[in-house]
């Protein structure tokens, strides 16, 4: 959205120079490049440990951001939507022996119809109400995840998954692992990003802003927030299955408790409702920051000796340092990270943009 | 925007940048030193007795240490807080891989999500009574473990205690069990147990599932004590909700005595929260607790004398601590054993073979100290243990009475389970995969 806003501010757009494509376009290059060469040049602790986690939630938090955040609608279940795309999936590939895409397909799927079911009362109720309906959703999926013997979870609650292989490519080390993650989430990222500016993306945007107004002027309620949510949990459920072919290699109840949810959610927020990038950019910022304060901590206390008091605190001192983080960015920028992005983009425009009006200007 | 406050600003980035940068592990590596990464909980709902268990293990390689080592090598150790979350544990295995000589993160979910991990990498994840309780079956299971007391056996030991309470296995026809625990693989284990012995013994059973982090139980146990009038509760809870119970059940009026906790309960951090409330209660434990052993009173001589403990000399003898001291006695064990039949340096698979070679039978133990503190512990290729005996304690309002013998498992029901589950967890993952 912001994004969309600075590309038609006419002053920017006057401004381009012609050899310039934009920070925005710049970073996205680089980005790009270096998300394939990646595995190349990063360690695999910074591949399998930090990575392929940070862009499986990603996913997901790009899920929850199209019902709530471009459509309005609160969710509390995100994490029993990936859960029951985990199991879908381990139970399509490893029982039923179907090809991976058509597994990670009907994960999606599965995820995507009980998200419907899930999205019904949407119709009725908004706002906190809808929040607790959709927790409902949580505790009952992963209820019946365990307790429907069908699923095979056993007393364990967990269920592995055989060798991963794509039509003869063995998805075995952690560079496998990764593409194979990046190329579904690009895919689907792509999609989603083209979504979110088509009728539907519009018709979302309507709904949050008023539902009844929308309504009035021609756009489906039952239609779209249903949509929405199906959209959404496409997404968890993919997401759920990614976890369990690039990640851990098994689909696990406890992987997916509530504050797993909580955390998706905070991961918009923080990162900025309806938007893209934010999405990620909140994912990101929720996984890894506690990893690094974890990191710096650790050197802190080896610094200070080490005693026994002094570990504990810190490692207390991680949640209070990181909730602080989290205050200050929101009290920083309430529109999330992605807005923090734009700004810093747009301001590398107009340097660069003055700098060749400088050069430019004076030939023409 | 003022000049110098941007630059103060890009210096702290740029320190952060550089110390996350450079190597993680900076601990140095010299001859005749062995590095064993360890994962903590040290905060959140379960740090309450897993602090203790974690500075029993560190004491006891301090000790091991200041008595020379293990063949010479001194043991120094690194660790990595994971909270009990199974994304962190993922995280920490993956910060130190290449280091790990044998994982124990004292959480089932971890090992569960860790699985794949350390099979593929060939190190050994122990959990101590705990974990996957078909990982007593060594061969299906190469890097898994539960050392000690798996929950099948756990599950039976308890039930043949109820029995001893009634007067005999045929005394509990008729009878009811509730069943409260964490809703998670760690309280969902016994589930099969229960079936079966429910079938063989006549009496009836039933589960109130609490979601983690299970600290509101009211409604449970109201419901358990007036509608479904249970004959005896049995509890599978950990960390903070161990203690709520009691000030549930002292609401509801229902006799301490008939509650019976897993020895995830019963330690005295669990009841502690809980005052006199507690008083009374009974849980079940894998080892002895007190002081009364040598290598405890060896730790609190040499290494706290010394100022080199890692906890409150109080907690030495305490549930928790001795658990640690246990865990840290196999684990340098292991490490032992893979040195003399390999060789230096150690390898998670070395760790792992000097595993399988552990014979902790009594007169070892009093070797190293611990004779009582634990049953023998013996070990091997098929054999990862688990199959071991409760013994049942009550809490008296200062410390844990031991109250009852040895109670052994059901030893074929729980083998028979141990080989279906086997089985299934081969198919599940072997010949269930996609022939092309």
């Amino acid at each position: 959205m912001a994004n969309e806003i600075a590309d038609s501010t006419p002053v920017v757009a006057a401004r381009r120079a012609p050899h310039y494509p934009g920070t925005r376009v710049v970073a996205f290059v680089l980005l790009a490049a270096f998300a394939v060469v990646a595995p190349f040049v990063l360690t695999e602790y910074w591949i399998k440990a930090i990575a392929i986690p940070t862009i499986i939630f990603g996913l997901s938090a790009f899920g929850l951001n199209l019902v709530t955040g471009y459509a309005g609608l609160i969710s509390m279940g995100q994490a029993a939507f990936m859960a029951l795309g985990a199991f879908t999936a381990v139970i399509a590939y490893g029982r039923f022996g179907l090809p991976l895409p058509l597994a990670i397909m009907l994960s999606g799927a599965v995820a995507a119809l009980v998200g419907v079911i899930v999205g019904t009362p949407s119709l009725r109720i908004k706002g906190l109400y809808l929040m607790v309906a959709t927790l409902a959703s949580q505790f009952i999926i992963i209820w019946a995840l365990q307790r429907v013997p069908w699923t095979g979870s056993g007393s364990f609650a967990t269920l592995n998954a055989p060798p991963v292989r794509i039509a003869g490519w063995d998805v075995s080390t952690p560079t496998d692992k990764y593409f194979l993650v990046l190329a579904v989430v690009a895919l689907m990222t792509f999609f989603g990003y083209n979504l979110v500016r088509s009728r539907v993306g519009r018709a979302w945007m309507a709904l949050r802003e008023h539902d009844v107004a929308a309504s009035v002027m021609g756009v489906s309620m039952l239609q779209y927030k249903l949509m929405a949510f199906l959209v959404s949990s496409f997404y968890a459920g993919v997401a759920g299955a990614l976890v369990v072919f690039g990640h851990t290699g098994a689909a696990s109840v406890q992987e997916y408790e509530l504050d797993v949810s909580i955390k998706i959610l905070g991961m918009i927020i923080v990162g900025g409702l309806g938007s893209v990038l934010g999405s990620y950019l909140g994912a990101a910022f929720i996984m890894l920051l506690p990893i690094l304060l974890a990191i710096l901590m650790q050197k802190a206390a080896a610094a200070i000796g080490g005693t026994p008091a002094a570990v504990d605190t810190l490692a207390n001192a991680e949640h209070v340092v990181f909730g602080a983080l989290v205050l200050y960015f929101l009290i920083k920028e309430p529109k999330g990270l992605a807005e923090l992005w734009h700004r810093l983009a747009a301001w590398v425009d107009s340097k660069v943009y003055s700098f060749n009006g400088a050069q430019t200007g004076g030939k023409k | 925007m003022n000049h110098a406050r941007q630059c103060w600003k890009w210096a702290v980035a740029a320190g952060i940048a550089i110390t996350t940068v450079a190597p993680i592990a900076s601990a140095q590596t010299y001859k005749g030193e062995i590095i064993h990464p360890m994962m903590v909980t040290r905060t959140g709902p379960f740090a309450t007795a897993s602090t203790g268990v974690i500075a029993g293990q560190q004491d006891y390689i301090t000790l091991v240490n200041m008595q020379g080592g293990v063949e010479g090598y001194k043991i120094t150790w690194e660790e990595c807080e994971f909270e009990y979350k199974v994304p962190r544990a993922l995280e920490c295995y993956d910060r130190f891989k290449g280091k790990w000589l044998m994982v124990y993160p004292n959480s089932t979910p971890a090992i569960f999500a860790l699985q794949e991990r350390v099979t593929k990498d060939e190190v050994l994840a122990i959990n101590l009574a705990g974990g996957r309780s078909d990982s007593t079956d060594g061969e299906t299971f190469p890097y898994l473990a539960p050392v000690v007391a798996n929950f099948w056996a756990q599950a039976t030991s308890t039930i043949k205690y109820i029995a001893q309470l009634e007067g005999g296995e045929s005394k509990l026809k008729g009878k009811k069990i509730a069943y409260i625990h964490l809703d998670n693989d760690y309280g969902r284990q016994p589930f099969p147990m229960f079936d079966d012995l429910a079938k063989a013994h006549g009496f009836e059973w039933k589960s109130w599932a609490l979601s983690w982090p299970a600290l509101e139980q009211s409604a449970a146990w109201v419901d358990i004590a007036r509608r479904y009038k249970a004959d005896y509760v049995i509890g599978w809870l950990y960390g903070q909700s161990c203690a709520v119970p009691y000030t549930e059940i002292a609401k509801v009026g229902y006799p301490m005595k008939k509650y019976i906790g897993s020895l995830w309960c019963g330690t005295e951090d669990d009841v502690g929260p809980a005052g006199t409330l507690a008083n009374g209660t009974v849980t079940a434990n894998y080892h002895a607790a007190g002081k009364n052993f040598p290598v405890l009173k060896e730790i609190e001589d040499k290494v706290y004398k010394a100022g080199k403990g890692t906890t409150d000399p109080a907690r030495i003898g305490t549930v928790a601590y001795n658990r640690g001291v246990i865990t840290g006695m196999v684990i340098v064990e292991a490490m032992r054993n893979g040195i003399k039949a390999h060789g230096a340096p150690l390898d998670g698979k070395k760790v792992r073979d000097g595993y399988r070679m552990i014979k902790l039978d009594d007169a070892r133990l009093a070797q190293l100290g611990a004779k009582g503190l634990v049953p023998p512990l013996v070990f091997s290729e098929k054999n990862h243990g688990g199959m071991d005996a409760q013994v049942f304690q009550s809490w008296d309002g200062k410390t844990w009475k031991t109250i009852s013998g040895w109670i052994p498992p059901n030893e074929p029901m729980v083998r028979a389970k141990v080989e279906a589950s086997a089985k299934a967890y081969r198919d599940q993952v072997k010949s269930g995969a996609p022939a092309k």
